[in-house]
């Protein structure tokens, strides 16, 4: 059972390099389920789900990308992908919402199009988020497009989800009245209701995790609802307790290790043991910081889930892979 | 006085390829270097700029410049550890430098100095009529390019008051302040934004809507075309009259100033162009970073921006056995660990062995898909010298840390690491 089962639109935050896009790649396909539609999103033009995906880059239009996870009976739903990009937000908007003509080219002409998308603040965060909640919310005026279960949107880094979202106040002092400030509404009424989730995606090294906490603040200051924390690309956890603080003490039993390499099959050197034992000290090393942070990813007090750090890297199998292990910890 | 000290010789290893590969970045070559007056930290959000830029500013000034550092959202305690967490966009002494040097930092304040470079340009009155304006305001404090912007104005600021002078004397008499400026830049979404900036607000400027908009306010009524009228109709059905008012208000006020700001994004254009700067692409040893950083590279080159070389920082610390003898690859070692987890217990510690091995594979996995990586970029951009810091294993907050990046920086790159 998924610890979301009220969320239609899962918001995908974290801090640069931390893998969000990854991590919303994954829960697309986990939510995908038997018979579910999915929309992932992304809304910085970097074309990542294209290649994560290794598919042509994606226009402004919903693509079928992929099926889902199949799930214990093998039963597997379908995640769709969309570039949102300003522009063409905008240009559809106009269209859907007011029948512009004449006029409509020449906003074009005139370059308003262009300083609307690129210039005028705010009003670009705007036209991608109002998109967004177009998906969510299909309704009469879209009446031929798919019908979403759920939407993931591979959003800003956490350190403007805040800003990016809360697009009515963005707007405020610019737009006080007229369709736009009355649609900005309408769109805060979703991105504050319980059917939206923010996740933030963190590793953990002090920044991100610190940036993580300063995100959830800032979220929860602006009534917007906070999902789960992923902790991403998290080590091997080969090792227990003891046997690491063994390895930082230098106490390991040298001798057995090299009785069990023999074992193994190994050729055992002198400087083939002493790399392994100072491997491990060093690994140790790393495991005591992460246990830190992840005692501060705790005090945090929102759901937590744990993605592992891929040594290949991450290929189409791997995103399946941590699809599952989302849907296990109840993540989808 | 920056030490004269010549280009100290490249150090041994296997890293500086014959011919056509650029090979190891001379990082300390680049510091000492009398005629580096400006380095430009540049690549995508969570590689490590900000620490790149203190710690080579840092390794600077220790070694004679008089450095300041400009950074643009450094982590709390870094900042605290420099003596910079007021964000009062004036440089500031660092506390605990060592040597003939000195090092200033400050952290920018975007919406300070876009406010100044109002008050600097406009009439007073004319800029408490811009500073009031919710079109300024937003522009100043969350427009996507203006921290792109701002960052290059500051630059441009601190080496006109700072640096200007003392180039600009014949032999360097060095009555600067500083003699080198370290900028970190912005974590741009697109690599692009940030050298694009001083074009984009002169466009802006010059953009047809912007040119309309002000039209009524500059000429005779019939100036006002159909085409105008359509659209701010459109506009005012859209947005609301109020939206279009504050709009235009906002353009016509800043139309006095636009040759200001033009002139000024155009100097530091030409700065960041001349010789005295160097670009540093920073990256991290992932597809999508060495993609941002390989964009980077290329943009940086059609622009003919000098570019000294690429920092790929956060590298997997080289395994340690790598010493002949002790070599072990991750398929071997795998192999051994699963024959030691199936054998039942025979001996105590198979278990912790088989997880030692497994560790090491995890190990030489990540620096061979790494290694792979950087080849790849390489071949792409053989011109490109590149230095490689190892991951450490905690966050950089002091001078200590800084300095430890510094040495990494400049020589240990292709040296099997010490843990830290």
């Amino acid at each position: 059972m998924s610890d979301w089962p009220k969320v239609r639109l899962h918001v995908v935050t974290g801090k640069g390099g931390t893998g969000k896009s990854t991590v919303a790649s994954a829960l697309a396909l986990a939510l995908a389920t038997r018979g579910r539609n999915v929309l992932l999103c992304e809304v910085e033009g970097r074309q990542g789900i294209a290649r994560m995906f290794d598919v042509d880059p994606l226009p402004y239009q919903e693509r079928r990308l992929t099926t889902g996870l199949p799930d214990d009976d093998g039963g597997r739903g379908v995640v769709h992908a969309l570039h949102i990009d300003a522009e063409s937000a905008l240009l559809e908007y106009l269209s859907m919402y007011y029948r512009l003509g004449r006029a409509g080219k020449a906003l074009d002409r005139f370059g308003v199009i262009e300083f609307a998308t690129t210039i005028a603040p705010g009003v670009r965060d705007v036209l991608l988020t109002g998109k967004v909640y177009e998906a969510v919310q299909r309704n009469r005026r879209n009446k031929s497009a798919i019908e979403y279960d759920a939407v993931v949107l591979d959003a800003p880094p956490t350190g403007r989800i805040t800003q990016f979202l809360n697009v009515s106040n963005e707007l405020a002092g610019l737009a006080k009245v007229g369709p736009i400030k009355s649609q900005s509404d309408t769109m805060m009424t979703l991105f504050r209701s319980p059917r939206t989730a923010v996740h933030l995606v963190t590793v953990l090294e002090e920044m991100p995790v610190q940036e993580t906490a300063d995100g959830i603040a800032d979220l929860r200051g602006a009534r917007l609802p906070v999902g789960g924390v992923i902790v991403n690309q998290i080590r091997p956890r080969d090792l227990d307790a003891d046997e690491l603080a063994a390895a930082r003490a230098g106490t390991l039993d040298r001798e057995r290790i090299e009785a069990d390499l023999t074992e193994g099959g190994i050729a055992v050197s002198p400087d083939l043991v002493d790399g392994l034992l100072a491997e491990a000290a060093d690994h140790a090393e790393r495991r005591a910081l992460e246990d830190s942070q992840r005692a501060l990813v705790a005090e945090l007090d929102v759901p937590s889930y744990e993605l592992p750090r891929m040594a290949g890297g991450i290929d189409l199998g791997g995103l399946y892979e941590l699809a599952g292990l989302l849907r296990e910890q109840g993540m989808a | 006085m920056a030490r004269s000290s010549a280009h100290r010789p490249s150090r041994v290893g296997p890293a500086t390829a014959p011919g056509h590969h650029a090979g190891t970045l001379d990082v300390d070559a680049l510091l000492d270097d009398p005629a580096t007056g400006i380095i430009v930290c540049c690549g995508s959000g969570g590689v490590g700029k900000t620490t790149t830029s203190a710690a080579l500013a840092l390794r600077a000034a220790e070694r004679g410049r008089k450095v300041v550092v400009l950074t643009i959202d450094p982590a709390r305690r870094l900042a605290q550890s420099m003596g910079i967490e007021e964000l009062d966009n004036t440089p500031r002494p660092v506390v605990g430098v060592e040597g003939s040097g000195s090092l200033d930092a400050m952290m920018l304040d975007m919406k300070r100095t876009f406010d100044e470079v109002v008050l600097s340009q406009a009439s007073p009155e004319k800029a408490k009529q811009i500073l009031a304006n919710p079109f300024y305001i937003a522009l100043s404090s969350s427009f996507a390019g203006t921290q792109e912007y701002m960052a290059m104005e500051k630059l441009g600021q601190l080496y006109r008051e700072n640096v200007a002078l003392q180039t600009d004397s014949d032999g360097g008499s060095a009555d600067g302040t500083y003699d080198l400026i370290v900028v970190d830049t912005p974590p741009s979404r697109s690599a692009l934004d940030f050298l694009d900036a001083p074009e984009r607000l002169s466009s802006f400027l010059d953009g047809r809507f912007v040119r309309l908009l002000l039209m009524p306010a500059k000429g005779p009524a019939k100036l006002m075309t159909a085409g105008l009228g359509l659209i701010t109709n459109a506009l005012t059905r859209i947005l609301g009259a109020q939206f279009l008012k504050d709009l235009q208000t906002f353009v016509t006020a800043l139309d006095t100033v636009f040759g200001g700001f033009r002139q000024r994004a155009q100097q530091t254009y030409s700065l960041l162009k001349a010789d005295g700067t160097a670009f540093l692409v920073v990256a991290a040893p992932e597809a999508d970073a060495l993609r941002e950083a390989a964009y980077f590279v290329e943009r940086l080159s059609e622009d003919d921006m000098p570019l000294a070389g690429l920092v790929v920082n956060r590298a997997s610390p080289q395994p340690l056995n790598s010493q002949p003898g002790g070599d072990l690859s991750a398929d071997e070692a795998m192999t051994a660990s699963e024959r030691l987890r199936r054998a039942d217990a025979t001996s105590p510690t198979a278990q912790l062995t088989a997880g030692l091995l497994r560790l090491h594979a995890d190990r030489v996995r990540m620096v061979e898909r790494e290694r792979a990586l950087r080849d790849r970029f390489a071949t792409a951009h053989p011109q490109v010298a590149t230095a490689v810091v190892p991951a450490l294993a905690g966050d950089v907050h002091d001078l200590g840390g800084l300095r430890t990046v510094g040495t990494l920086l400049a020589g240990t790159a292709d040296e099997p690491t010490s843990t830290l």
